[in-house]
């Protein structure tokens, strides 16, 4: 974890060298998702107006910002789970709008805010639902759906849960088979809508940690709304400040995250130190009450 | 966990070990469908059996798969095929689509208790006859159009009142036990207004009855029950995804509201075609799904199962009510409701796991 700061090379990955794991970045060279001027609404409400953003491939990228600013909207928008007013997203340079649902349901993950697990329902069930992209109309599981179930398993630490109905999970685990299901559907980039809510601090930080593992393991590229910023700012590659839909800032955290930027963004008053373990920024909140001064 | 990511043959090629949960798991659900469907086969086939060899003329069953087959005296024949089979066949025509059209509706939108007998779509159906019979004087199959078309009718009003930016499933459940109620105070005020003599033969269509499907009409009715369960075959792997939530189904790649509008118009079709045949059978499109998945407890839809359930469900009910009610004889929806409604509330009493993952 304390090589978060990389530069901006593509840094060299444990699987890169010819081996037996499948390396899926030879066949999506480029996997970066990009903003062109997106306008989000609900009901005639705009949320977003003319965004433009990059998220770049190969990182874990964060998207903070205060409650309502859009963030989630924006997520949904580029992952196509909300209608575009106006601009167009793509993926590696191609329109994501000119692609069939299941198309881009091959090559982007998504793990929305609420997922609804089926009654009755064990976890390499659910996990293998992640699949359905990859079947045909009258499709059936194979082999192949099997070894990658079994892999999304494995990699979320779950396969030892394969048979246990979901709705006897912890909160904690229930998340990872979640993410299993998107791992499942085998894309290049995962979309996550706060993944870590409702866990508590060390399940959050072990889900991170997971997510920073696949894309050190798997080259998946990670974009993830949260809600923690100091969790935030430690895990990401790229981190995206938003504010009333607009990006107030973007790029590595320790250049991103600043008592300016918390103020512009969130309305707080701060201050940022660096983290002790991780060296990246770590934001102490001011507040009426404990001002820094009175101590 | 890296060691696993890197030790896993990730080559799709490569047989997957037998000793795999993945397969394991797999495989025991595919033993317990099976066994599922066999057990309820062998269910059917039972209370068809009973079916044919009860009744004024008693059978012994011997010989009535004797005269099923056309060997025998004419009478056996005669009493075989024109009374009791077609009567079999209706209710194990109507059952299967009643636990279908159930079944679709409760995975489409995501609710146990939404079911067109509760949306009013049956209301609508039974409303539909009742008119064309009372107030514009028709008869025979002009009836069952009639019916078919109250369907319709009231599952566009549920469309149109419930839509808003996609289809609601609250709402949608809501919306419909709104019209059911309008419905039933309708058809209540009809049946209410007409002399007592009419009213009497209007009342099949507001309870159901599996006893005078025959000939033409029992060939239209399995012809339309087939052309949309066949409809609903196609369409029924949307239904895995869709039970996600409609955030991971659109994920997942399904096109959500065209998903559901389709799967939603085959099952009214197909509670539409049932009901104008039979009548609308309380309850047996609400529980016999319930039943299936009870049975399968796998978190799928359990169609197919859905279907035999409904199918055993229906049969059993008319066997009962011509034969085992104390000499009364009831109509097939006054025992489905009897059995059902019970059902329905140890279901509720039980019920307390959390949907919400």
């Amino acid at each position: 974890m304390t090589d978060v700061h990389r530069p901006s090379a593509p840094p060299a990955r444990p699987d890169a060298t010819p081996g037996p794991t499948r390396d899926t970045r030879q066949a999506a060279p480029d996997v970066t998702l990009r903003a062109h001027g997106v306008s989000l609404g609900y009901d005639g409400r705009r949320v977003i107006d003319g965004l433009d953003l990059e998220l770049p491939a190969g990182r874990v990228t964060a998207i903070v910002g205060p409650n309502a600013c859009g963030k989630s909207t924006l997520l949904r928008g580029l992952a196509r789970l909300h209608p575009l007013d106006g601009g167009r997203v793509t993926l590696g340079g191609e329109d994501v709008g000119g692609l069939s649902r299941k198309e881009l349901a091959k090559r982007v993950g998504v793990l929305p805010q609420s997922s609804i697990a089926p009654d009755g329902v064990r976890v390499a069930e659910l996990v293998g639902r992640g699949r359905y992209p990859h079947q045909g109309w009258f499709g059936r599981h194979s082999s192949t759906d099997d070894g990658a179930v079994l892999r999304a398993l494995e990699a979320t630490a779950v396969a030892d849960l394969a048979d246990r109905p979901v709705s006897e999970l912890s909160g904690g685990q229930r998340q990872r088979v979640w993410i299993a299901m998107v791992l499942a559907q085998e894309t290049d980039v995962v979309l996550l809508d706060e993944p870590t809510t409702y866990l508590d601090l060390a399940h959050q930080v072990d889900l991170l940690d997971l997510l920073t593992e696949l894309n050190r393991t798997r080259g998946t590229t990670v974009v993830m709304v949260l809600h923690e910023l100091n969790l935030a700012a430690r895990y990401a590659d790229h981190l995206v400040v938003m504010s009333a839909g607009q990006v107030v800032a973007e790029g590595r955290p320790g250049d991103v995250l600043t008592a300016a930027s918390v103020h512009a963004a969130f309305g707080l008053r701060a201050q940022v130190v660096p983290d002790p373990v991780s060296g990246t920024p770590l934001v102490v909140p001011l507040g009426r009450t404990h001002d820094g001064a009175s101590r | 966990m890296t060691a696993d990511l890197a030790a896993r043959p990730a080559d799709p090629d490569t047989p997957v070990d037998p000793a795999d949960p993945v397969v394991a798991l797999r495989r025991r659900r595919r033993r317990r469908l099976t066994l599922v469907v066999a057990s309820l086969v062998v269910l059917l086939v039972a209370f068809a059996t009973l079916a044919l060899t009860l009744g004024e003329a008693s059978l012994a069953p011997g010989r009535a798969l004797a005269a099923l087959f056309g060997v025998g005296s004419d009478a056996d024949v005669f009493v075989v095929h024109r009374l009791r089979l077609p009567r079999i066949e209706t209710a194990v025509l109507a059952g299967a689509s009643f636990g279908l059209a159930g079944a679709m509706f409760q995975t489409t939108l995501r609710n146990p208790l939404a079911s067109p007998d509760i949306l009013g779509i049956a209301s609508g159906a039974s409303l539909g006859a009742v008119t064309a019979m009372l107030v514009l004087g028709l008869t025979g199959l002009a009836v069952s159009g009639a019916a078919f078309v109250g369907a319709l009718l009231v599952a566009l009003a549920i469309w149109v009142f419930a839509w808003r930016q996609g289809l609601h499933s609250i709402r949608f459940v809501l919306v419909g036990v709104g019209f059911a109620y309008l419905c039933s105070s309708l058809l209540a005020w009809l049946l209410a207004s007409v002399e007592i003599r009419a009213a009497q033969s209007a009342l099949v269509w507001t309870v159901g009855s599996v006893a005078d499907v025959r000939g033409a009409d029992l060939v239209t009715f399995a012809a339309a029950a087939l052309v949309l369960g066949a409809g609903i075959a196609a369409v029924s792997r949307w239904q895995g995804p869709l039970a996600l939530g409609d955030d991971n189904a659109r994920a997942l790649g399904v096109p959500v509201d065209a998903a559901r509008v389709t799967s939603l118009l085959l099952a009214v079709g197909l509670v539409g075609v049932a009901t104008s045949f039979v009548g609308p059978l309380a309850f047996v499109a609400l529980v016999a799904p319930a039943i299936a998945r009870r049975l399968l407890s796998d978190g799928g839809a359990a169609l197919a199962v859905s279907v035999l359930t409904g199918a055993v469900l229906v049969l059993a009910a008319d066997v009962v009510g011509q034969h085992l009610l104390f000499g009364l004889e009831a109509p097939t929806g006054i025992v489905t409701g009897l059995i059902g409604a019970p059902y329905l509330l140890w279901l509720l009493a039980t019920d307390r796991r959390k949907r919400l993952a």
